[in-house]
């Protein structure tokens, strides 16, 4: 007879959360470019990713499909009439992360709905790829994400990155009932119909989201992007919870009042890992000789490359993501369908908070695709991203300790990320409250000269990006009790962030039972790929 | 209280516009009346560019006196006329097309726009009127009976001077130096960067690079639009 401790190893082979006994083996984390490999305590409840969901068998027809039928409006082709003037936005390269191989599915979307117009007479018709306050996609990037042949045809006249600070580009349409301005693109403000096509990585993404923050300024970010309402979103990934997407609707309705949005959203599954790196989608449980061999090999590999030549090598794979939905109309009931979607793929079912919860933070971010990822945003990863994916409860109790891994490197990229040195370097020695921060210093940084002209001609994010940064990490920061940074390669990072420093995993398990006790209940988010929590108590 | 103003400081030459004050002089030199003036003095110029070249790498202060004594016995009123034949053929086809747009943002961010210059300031004055700027850090030629000395009144607007220049000013237009920005193209211009709180490196030299770097400041490009 199998003993009990047997039997739920037999339920756990299929479930997704694995406890550790005293054969288990050791986990895999990351670590920025590096895999760490470590022993988790006895007990300690690994969360893992769920299988893929499988990808729609016929992605194109799958998107001839929805603009036919879609939610709550006509079709796009009965709204379409010739001489009328049309804009096109699209999602930047801050979505899917890693990006996704090609054809990407903004370019499939694009090619059937341009086909579209032009078949209907829409000869006036622009791409503006919706960067908000996010660095302007370079030309490489954006030919890699539309294909060639939309890139040939529009390129640099009709298709281009918005800009959020271009004084004769932007429409003021109007306020909310709770005083939020509403900023649009004027382009896409007077246009006759605007067409968003957007790709769900997180249910964070997408909905009111797209139009009304990609296409707007400073002003129009700053209504929700503050400590305050970022406070009360528990979590970003949980719409009706969270008090940034109650503005991002007011905003997002008021927008629909002015101007007919037609929305095709996307999703992906979580296949984040193919080929050489597919023992990153398994649990270690699972692994066969060849998974573990690869893993060594990488980690071999790893050890003796410089940092950047492995963020090249990491960042030069693209993902083998699988389109699993789409659905186009009005912006809400789309944006409803894609959710559920979303959800199926990420959710995981949990009964239970922990007092410790572990997680290794990548090399990848949303907001440094072919840069560095820089403390700054270690920190939006660690309290900002991976804290928030959760339904419910947060898997971490109220003042529970956060351990996260990652070398925390002073290395900021000067080119995509200028106003983060000096925010980090100068505003964080003074304070870490984010009120402060951004009552003294948010618009002197978002009107420096220097920084607007890095944005509207370089490659670099808006002045005021990294408040809205450190703003992300708030509510993980008023929930979590400490912060422990595992393997840290300097002093100074985790203190200027409010962290601890550990040298190694068992050092700061120790630390954390320091608070919590020897019986404190340990818990690990095994990502990537994405893994979400839902806990509804 | 009420927050003090702000100032946007603005080297020229290689910031702004593409000449330097060796090509403005050239041109000034050949345009010199008679056949055999403008001969002779374009001789002379096109001789003495090595020596300027030089000296501008070794000092910019002894670059500056040796170059403006070439002004001497020229007159005002004739200077006045060529200043502004100088920016329409010269000064204006060079004016990068990024510098438009970064001015416009300092102004839109509440900044005073003040140019801030070796050059002399009958030179400067048309590109600053073109510019918006709402005043101007030059250098002025001596003039007796509207001739000129070719002397300028001291301090030479250069280097660390530019710095004082700049102090002096904010202290007098009630301006805030710690918000305010400056943004120039070359290390000789470290003072002037360094003495506000916000510098900025355009279109740097390797010198003003590698310090922009160290110290963590912007670096912008005005040469593209």
């Amino acid at each position: 007879m199998r003993s009990p401790s047997k039997l739920g190893r037999t339920n756990e082979a299929t479930g997704q959360i694995v406890t550790i006994e005293r054969d288990s083996p050791p986990r895999v984390l990351f670590s920025g470019e590096d895999l760490l490999v470590e022993d988790l305590p006895v007990g300690t409840k690994v969360i893992y990713p769920r299988p893929p969901v499988e990808g729609l068998p016929n992605v194109k027809s799958a998107i001839r499909w929805a603009l036919n039928h879609p939610e709550g409006c006509d079709p796009l082709h009965a709204q379409l009439r010739p001489g009328m003037k049309v804009t096109i936005a699209v999602d930047d390269i801050s979505l899917p992360l890693p990006p996704m191989r090609t054809p990407d599915v903004r370019q499939l979307v694009l090619e059937i709905v341009l086909e579209l117009l032009a078949d209907s007479g829409v000869d006036d018709v622009h791409l503006v790829v919706a960067i908000a306050l996010h660095r302007r996609m370079t030309e490489a990037e954006i030919r890699r994400m539309v294909g060639p042949k939309v890139f040939e045809a529009f390129w640099p006249d009709r298709l281009y990155n918005h800009d959020a600070e271009d004084p004769d580009g932007l429409s003021l349409l109007g306020t909310t009932d709770h005083g939020e301005k509403v900023i649009l693109n004027r382009r896409a403000a007077e246009s006759d119909l605007v067409v968003y096509v957007n790709l769900n990585l997180v249910p964070m993404d997408g909905g009111h989201k797209s139009l009304g923050t990609g296409l707007t300024s400073y002003e129009g970010v700053k209504a929700h992007h503050e400590p305050h309402t970022i406070r009360k979103s528990w979590s970003y990934m949980d719409p009706p919870r969270s008090a940034l997407h109650h503005s991002v609707d007011r905003i997002g309705r008021l927008v629909d009042e002015h101007v007919n949005v037609f929305h095709v959203e996307t999703t992906i599954n979580n296949r984040m890992f193919d080929g050489p790196l597919d023992f990153l989608m398994k649990r270690e449980e699972d692994f066969v000789e060849m998974d573990r061999l690869k893993l060594e090999g990488m980690r071999a590999a790893l050890r003796n490359l410089p940092r950047a030549a492995k963020r090249k090598m990491f960042q030069a794979v693209p993902a083998a993501y699988d389109v699993i939905a789409v659905h186009a109309g009005r912006t809400e009931p789309a944006h409803r369908r894609i959710l559920e979607k979303s959800y199926q793929q990420y959710l995981v079912d949990v009964d239970f908070q922990a007092d410790v919860l572990v997680y290794g933070i990548p090399y990848i971010s949303p907001y440094n695709v072919n840069s560095i990822l820089n403390p700054l945003l270690v920190q939006v990863m660690a309290c900002g991203y991976f804290f928030n994916f959760y339904r419910g409860k947060p898997l971490v109790k109220q003042g529970g300790t956060l351990i996260v891994t990652h070398p925390c490197s002073d290395e900021f990229d000067p080119e995509h990320h200028p106003s983060y040195i000096e925010f980090f370097h100068r505003l964080l020695p003074e304070t870490r409250d984010a009120v402060v921060l951004e009552r003294k210093y948010e618009r002197e940084f978002a009107e420096n000269p220097a920084y607007v002209h890095m944005y509207r001609t370089g490659h670099a994010y808006h002045g005021a990006h990294p408040f809205f940064m450190w703003y992300w990490g708030e509510n993980g920061r008023q929930h979590l009790g400490r912060i422990i940074a595992v393997g840290a390669d300097n002093e100074h990072v985790p203190r200027l962030m409010g962290w601890e420093s550990a040298g190694t995993l068992s050092e700061a398990i120790d630390m954390a039972r320091s608070t919590h006790g020897r019986g404190a209940q340990i818990a690990m988010l095994h990502h990537p790929p994405i893994v979400m929590t839902q806990n509804p108590g | 209280m009420a927050e003090a103003g702000k100032g946007a400081f603005f080297d020229v030459d290689g910031t702004l516009v593409r000449t330097n004050i060796v090509h403005a002089f050239a041109w000034y030199a050949m345009n010199q009346g008679s056949i055999f003036g403008t001969a002779w003095h374009t001789a002379r110029t096109l001789a003495s560019v090595p020596l300027f070249w030089a000296s501008d790498k070794v000092n910019r202060k002894a670059f500056n006196e040796l170059f403006y004594g070439y002004y001497k016995g020229q007159s005002e009123d004739r200077l006045l006329v060529l200043a502004e034949e100088l920016f329409e053929e010269s000064l204006r086809p060079a004016i990068y097309p990024g510098a438009p747009r970064l001015l416009d943002e300092a102004r839109r961010a509440g900044c005073r726009i003040v140019l801030c210059t070796g050059a002399l300031d009958f030179t400067m004055r048309p590109l600053a009127r073109h510019f918006g700027a709402d005043d101007l850090i030059a250098n002025r030629m001596h003039f007796v009976d509207g001739v000129a000395t070719g002397r300028v009144v001291p301090p030479i607007v250069e280097g660390a001077h530019k710095a004082l220049a700049i102090r002096d000013y904010c202290l007098r237009e009630g301006l805030a130096l710690d918000r305010s920005h400056a943004f120039s193209d070359s290390f000789s211009d470290y003072p002037m960067l360094a003495v506000v709180g916000h510098p900025t490196a355009v279109n740097p030299d390797l010198r003003l690079r590698n310090v922009a770097r160290a110290y963590e400041w912007p670096i912008i490009h005005t040469t593209q639009g």
